[in-house]
């Protein structure tokens, strides 16, 4: 928990704004597989790195972007708390800066929210360099417009990411898992049923003929629900290691060659009848497809069915990573884009090729 | 506080009210005063200003042609739900038109597979639990005024309520917003997924006070209703001790769905009028609630019940049935309109602090009742830190007027001193606007602005709200000596 020290990155990134040359902002590079392009000149972050504060009974943790994600965790961890997002790290040198920026969550989101409902505040340096502090320490805050809640998943494309501040919760006191078979149809209609029942359902995934769930709460909640739901309770160690599996996508369904996609969708849309494997994460609100169909083909079917589909891990994305916007939500952005990097040298084409 | 009526310019007057007569029923364009006075002002009645036109739309394509008419004519549009606000954010503008979205009052569809409601914005918070209550589900956030505040106004100031500790704010149970930018063209943030693709929009509309688009349709997340909940009632014989054991519930891993603190003058103004038994001889009680499958209340309560006993508890009672614990609250929910029965009017604060400063910034309004000579009970929603220090004055007396202006921007900018904030929930509005020049900076300040062009480039959507102008702030700055230094020296001086 060291004093500030001075922000080391708005010179460069007023030289570079001078120059018209892209940066591209970099942590520990474990995501540098998300999203599109990788374009511009490296600016690593993790030289920028510690925890400034973390007052447990305040639930704030605020650290600086090249913070080692596992140093947080492991701090947190210390004090039987968590970030209740459960981020995946992909990789030994997750920052924080490069979490929050790619924005993903992991398994307990359907149940906790997603790491943008846990972020309170952040001390950015836009692309003219001009350090700038939103949002703040504190839980509820709403002056100004939350643009530190802006910043999660912008890739990097609106302002480097000095120092955020995030929620955290206490570890629930215990944690069960169970396994059932059913198809996929039937254990999308049962998460769904679950989920309008006040069960402790933590996280889910379907894979295979197999519904796996999570359940988190007091013990005795814990054996309540797993008699109402029935299944096979999992061995703890087994349990955990699955769920580590899922969150940084080490289990056996993420090693094909074929390309990843991540379907976004209403959680009681229909089973997607594309080519290829599935596993269903979120209640049914996220969904993984590794296939060689068409992106085309892929994003329509995510579009029918309420949601959006992003090409996540794949060698080429020659139609890109992210699902094209609508005419005037694509203008919104571009003009926001405008509002903190005009030259355009923030990790250029990283979320789409005009940001 | 209150502004001065400005001239109205009587041709512009006819020439707007005529044009959107051709485009809306006769019976959904006001300009005569009696039928505009009741739209002279929200919730925050010390800020007064006669709208010039009031239009009623009732359809999306309605909204869509007042939005393009006033654009084209160069008029300010301040969009209007229930009225309720407290920082002034549906103050009419002069010489422009007030667009309220009452019309607008449908629960579109309820769907109790997916969990998710679609409303109208003017639907009032408390009727979309009442119309998910068949399928045993609800909308969790819950102002106090509940029953009268509209979605819309939820969505435009990101509220919060009695149990966002657990639950969270608008912003974490609103899954898509529906509108149309000030030019007219309509937008669709977030979706009924769990996310959108690109920036999160959804997030930067929620909150942003009506400043970045008109809002005509929004799904909410419905949850479960909790199979139990109870509240323990806690006396402490010192404020402090019971900020302690705020402190200490959380260090003990718990998150109660709900937190809340009452000081002595407080319980006392809510006692006479709604009964709900409170200890009155307690310098401070807490209420803490505890909600799920019923095997975790009982152990959640019996762990509360241990922390509050080793932080110095002088009296507890656990609320033994629904209607108990219903009483206990009808106490907390009434200690707005308690106020106005016991002073001529109340000025009511929303600063958030960091919770270990609790006592600091409590002793601090207590010096602040001496200087100003008013009284100040506070109610305070302990679990997240948000106060709402309440002044009791007589808007009838210039100078006490004055003088609760003062306490409260006093008491506004020791929030922000300690770490905290100016408003956790009731937005800044007019209100708060001259505080926004001490807690932000003006590189902030212009990248809200910019922001702001960005949906609405000819700034003609609740202009003059929210985000004060920099020449306001040194203005500010100027007229406010803070501890023989100014407020923000930082700032350029015009």
């Amino acid at each position: 928990m060291s004093a500030d020290p001075a922000n080391p990155f708005s010179e460069r990134i007023r030289a570079a704004a001078a120059a018209r040359q892209a940066l591209r902002l970099r942590g520990g590079g474990t995501k540098d597989f998300y999203g599109a392009g990788l374009r511009g000149e490296v600016l690593d972050t993790r030289g920028h790195a510690g925890v400034v504060a973390y007052e447990p009974t305040e639930l704030v943790v605020t650290a600086r972007c090249g913070t080692p994600l596992a140093e947080i965790e492991r701090l947190l961890r210390a004090q039987n708390q968590m970030l209740p997002f459960e981020p995946p790290h992909f990789g030994a040198g997750a920052t924080l800066g490069g979490c929050v920026a790619a924005g993903l969550s992991g398994p307990r989101r359907a149940a906790a929210g997603a790491l943008r409902d846990f972020v309170l505040g952040a001390r950015v340096v836009d692309g003219r360099g001009r350090e700038l502090a939103f949002g703040g320490q504190v839980m509820k805050n709403v002056a100004g417009y939350d643009l530190s809640r802006l910043m999660a998943g912008s890739l990097g494309t609106l302002a480097l990411l000095l120092e955020v501040s995030l929620k955290v919760l206490p570890r629930p006191p215990a944690e069960l898992s169970l396994r059932l078979e059913l198809p996929q149809a039937k254990a999308l209609e049962s998460l769904n049923r679950w989920s309008g029942q006040p069960l402790p359902i933590s996280a889910s995934a379907w894979l295979d003929g197999e519904l796996t769930l999570r359940l988190a709460g007091s013990a005795a909640a814990l054996d309540a629900a797993a008699a109402r739901i029935g299944g096979e309770r999992l061995e703890a160690a087994g349990a955990a290691a699955y769920w580590d599996g899922l969150r940084e996508q080490t289990a056996p369904f993420f090693a094909g060659a074929a390309p990843l996609w991540r379907l976004s969708l209403p959680s009681h849309a229909p089973q997607l009848e594309l080519p290829g494997p599935q596993l269903v994460e979120w209640g049914g609100a996220q969904r993984w497809l590794t296939t060689n169909a068409e992106a085309g083909t892929v994003r329509a079917a995510a579009a029918r069915a309420g949601g959006h589909a992003t090409l996540f891990r794949a060698a080429d994305k020659p139609a890109g990573a992210f699902a094209p916007l609508p005419a005037t939500l694509a203008r919104l952005h571009r003009q926001l884009k405008d509002v903190f990097d005009p030259a355009g040298i923030l990790n250029p084409g990283r979320l789409y090729p005009e940001l | 506080m209150g502004e001065a009526l400005p001239l109205k310019d009587p041709a512009l007057q006819a020439r707007v009210a005529g044009k959107l007569r051709e485009l809306l029923p006769a019976r959904a364009v006001l300009w005569e005063e009696e039928d505009t006075r009741p739209y002279e002002c929200d919730g925050l009645t010390a800020y007064r200003r006669l709208p010039m036109v009031v239009a009623l739309p009732e359809t999306d394509e309605q909204v869509r042609r007042v939005l393009q008419a006033c654009c084209a004519l160069g008029v300010p549009v301040v969009p209007r739900g229930a009225g309720t606000g407290l920082s002034g954010g549906a103050l009419p503008p002069g010489e422009g038109v007030l667009l309220s979205l009452a019309k607008f009052m449908r629960v579109l569809r309820v769907d109790p597979l997916a969990r998710l409601a679609v409303v109208q914005p003017g639907v009032r918070n408390a009727a979309i639990s009442d119309a998910a209550a068949a399928f045993g589900l609800y909308y969790a956030p819950d102002p106090s005024s509940q029953i009268a505040c509209s979605i819309g106004g939820n969505v435009a100031e990101n509220s919060g309520g009695v149990h966002c500790l657990k639950y969270g704010l608008t912003v974490h149970n609103v899954l898509r917003v529906r509108g149309f930018t000030m030019e007219g063209e309509a937008v669709d943030f977030g979706s009924e997924a769990l996310d959108a693709a690109g920036y999160d929009l959804l997030a930067l509309a929620i909150g942003s006070e009506g400043l970045l688009a008109v809002v005509t349709e929004v799904t909410v997340k419905l949850l479960p209703e909790p199979e139990c909940a109870r509240v323990v009632m806690a006396s402490f014989d010192d404020v402090e001790k019971a900020g302690n054991a705020v402190a200490a519930v959380i260090a003990a891993g718990i998150i109660p769905a709900g937190l809340e603190m009452m000081d002595r003058p407080a319980t006392h103004a809510v006692e006479q009028y709604v009964h709900a038994g409170y200890d009155l001889e307690a310098a401070a009680i807490l209420l803490c609630e505890s909600d799920g499958t019923a095997a975790d209340v009982e152990d959640e309560i019996a762990r509360v019940e241990e922390v509050f006993r080793r932080a110095g508890a002088t009296r507890m009672t656990v609320s033994r049935s629904d209607a108990e614990r219903l009483r206990f609250w009808s106490g907390r929910k009434a200690a707005f309109p308690a106020m106005g029965r016991i002073s001529p009017d109340y000025y009511c604060m929303d600063g958030t602090i960091p919770r270990r400063r609790l006592g600091e910034v409590l002793r601090y309004i207590g010096e602040m009742e001496k200087k100003h000579g008013l009284r100040c009970p506070n109610v305070f929603h302990a679990g997240d830190g948000n106060l709402h220090p309440l002044i009791l004055f007589d808007a009838n007396d210039p100078d006490q007027l004055r003088r609760t202006e003062a306490f409260a921007a006093d008491v506004l900018e020791k929030c922000v001193d300690v770490g905290g904030t100016i408003t956790g929930e009731h937005g800044v509005g007019v209100e708060k606007i001259d505080q926004m020049c001490v807690q932000f900076g003006a590189g902030e300040l212009e990248t809200f602005h910019a922001v702001k062009r960005a949906f609405d480039p000819k700034g003609l959507l609740n202009p003059g709200k929210a985000v004060p102008l920099l020449a306001r702030c040194a203005e500010f700055g100027r007229r406010h000596v803070h501890a023989g230094k100014l407020g923000h020296p930082e700032l350029p001086r015009f």
